[in-house]
């Protein structure tokens, strides 16, 4: 890139600059670092016809990640569908509904692809030769396949009680996976240790601030996808609420460069019941999140007790005028079939949340019948397959007989009509 | 004995490079003031206002002070404490 457009990292509390460097939080108080921009230079640099010119993936938003060459890693994450959804909608009593779709993510189906790509892209750049992360699953299946196809050795720190399928899709890619006997707060804790003795790349702790950025890219198509406007209401899951934040920031950022006009868009979050630090905030007035010690969910793609993006996540959706809700593990096993029964889209427990919870939104009226909204799908069904086993149909057995057949489906249009 | 706290890597600048120190007090909010007594650049960067800051978490022998009896939890000769930064994960 022949301008920089990326001024360093700033401290969200106390403002203090720090160069580009691999540092997640301010000396002075702790704060956490956020990437920051020259917003006037990518006005110039950057329109419309530009970004529609360029492949369909994340990077067609280039200027707006903190990058400083191009990306290395990841080159073709992104650029999922936008889906209109007019039978979920049905269902849910509400006349406009998109599904945003990241369970077709790629390469590992879930929305972290985005995050990784923008986090090893930049190891990259800083020379780091060993990443990892913690993870609740989806992650760990990221940092290990983008790593392996980068060349970059990876260590991943799971929770040991993880979703089989989430520990395979990532021992399968080489990654040295570590299952530690606790919580998600307990694995983060020992990461954000070995991240600093080790002097490792660890996307979500001391390469934070750049990772976290790659969530935007998820609010971008959503409003490109819109044709250049925001929705009027968004449902977004909160695992460590980071996500969130992250696309209201990007409907900002895009209103600041001018490619859409001002944005007015709700933003609601979505926790299960068995984990939800930051929907009972909301809903209680608190200011910040109260942490919970042993999450008991589901979700446990959402299962992070003690949220670091908690306060902001908070602030989010009050400064939106959207509202926080949560759901039973019943609700969410429920919001997976609804989904893949009027849409044909298998979305993990984080999935059967969103809609679950957007189901209790609308109910409420805090979203209106007659308004548009779009759903945030950040991961896919067949990584969470246990959630749902006992929900869904054993499936017949006959012999390759045309008389049982018909005998079957006599019994079929029997129970139908009984 | 005394009460050791880990002093996380980027703050050790504030501690003359010291990775561990040992420090005495019967709660927390005495063995962490006792560190600032001995290093009065890590008191400001952990507290505000008497309160641990929003993005520092604070763990006795491994368990977040916030789910035992915050700055007023007892500690003995042989504990462990850690400082470490909250910002991460997620």
């Amino acid at each position: 890139m022949s301008i920089d457009l990326v001024r360093g990292l700033k401290c969200r509390l106390c403002g203090k600059h720090y160069g580009k460097e691999a540092l997640n939080f301010c000396t002075e108080d702790f704060g956490p670092l956020e990437v920051d921009y020259d917003y006037a230079a990518i006005k110039e640099a950057l329109n419309r016809t530009k970004i529609e010119l360029r492949p369909n993936n994340m990077w067609r938003f280039r200027e707006l990640l903190p990058l400083d060459g191009e990306a290395t890693v990841g080159s073709q994450v992104g650029g999922t569908p936008l889906v209109r959804a007019d039978r979920l909608a049905v269902a849910l009593g509400v006349e406009q509904l998109w599904i945003k779709n990241d369970a077709v993510n790629f390469p590992t189906l879930s929305f972290k692809d985005r995050v990784v790509s923008v986090a090893l892209s930049k190891a990259r750049e800083f020379g780091f030769r060993t990443v990892g992360c913690a993870s609740t699953g989806n992650l760990a299946n990221s940092v290990a396949a983008n790593a392996a196809a980068a060349g970059l050795e990876s260590y991943i720190f799971v929770p040991s009680d993880l979703e089989r399928s989430k520990i395979l899709g990532t021992s399968v890619y080489g990654a040295h996976v570590i299952g530690v006997a606790g919580t998600y707060d307990e694995v983060n804790r020992l990461c954000t240790q070995v991240a600093f003795k080790y002097g490792w790349g660890f996307v979500n702790i001391n390469l934070r601030p750049f990772y976290a950025e790659g969530s935007k890219t998820l609010g971008y198509e959503i409003a490109e996808q819109l044709g250049w406007r925001t929705p009027q209401h968004v449902v977004v899951p909160m695992a460590g609420g980071s996500l969130i934040g992250k696309i209201q920031k990007a409907f900002q950022e895009l209103a600041t460069v001018g490619l859409i006009d001002d944005p007015a868009c709700k933003i609601h979050g979505a926790q299960a019941t068995g984990c939800s630090p930051i929907t009972s905030a909301v809903k209680s007035g608190a200011e910040t999140h109260r942490p919970v010690r042993k999450p008991n969910t589901i979700a446990k793609s959402l299962a992070i007790g003690d949220p670091a993006d908690g306060y902001f996540a908070i602030k989010v959706i009050r400064g939106s005028g959207g509202w926080a809700e949560d759901v039973s593990d019943a609700e969410v096993a429920e919001g997976m079939l609804l989904l893949a029964r009027t849409e044909g889209i298998f979305a993990e427990t984080a999935g059967g949340v969103t809609v679950a919870v957007a189901r209790k939104l609308i109910q409420q009226g805090r979203i209106p019948a007659n308004e548009e909204v779009v759903l945030c799908i950040t991961g896919n069904g067949l990584k969470t397959q246990e959630a749902v086993a006992d929900c869904v149909e054993r499936p017949a057995l006959i012999k390759p007989s045309l008389e049982e057949f018909e005998i079957l489906v006599e019994e079929a249009r029997e129970t139908a009509f009984a | 004995m005394a009460i050791r706290i880990h002093i996380p890597t980027p703050m050790r600048q504030h501690t003359e490079n010291q990775a561990v120190v040992d420090v005495g007090g019967t709660t927390v909010q005495g063995a962490l003031e006792d560190l600032g007594r001995k290093f009065p650049a890590v008191t400001q960067r952990i507290f505000e206002n008497g309160q641990v800051r929003r993005f520092v978490n604070v763990y006795l022998n491994d368990e977040d002070i916030r789910y035992l009896e915050n700055l007023a939890t007892a500690v003995k000769d042989g504990d462990e404490l850690s400082i470490i930064p909250a910002v991460a994960g997620g």
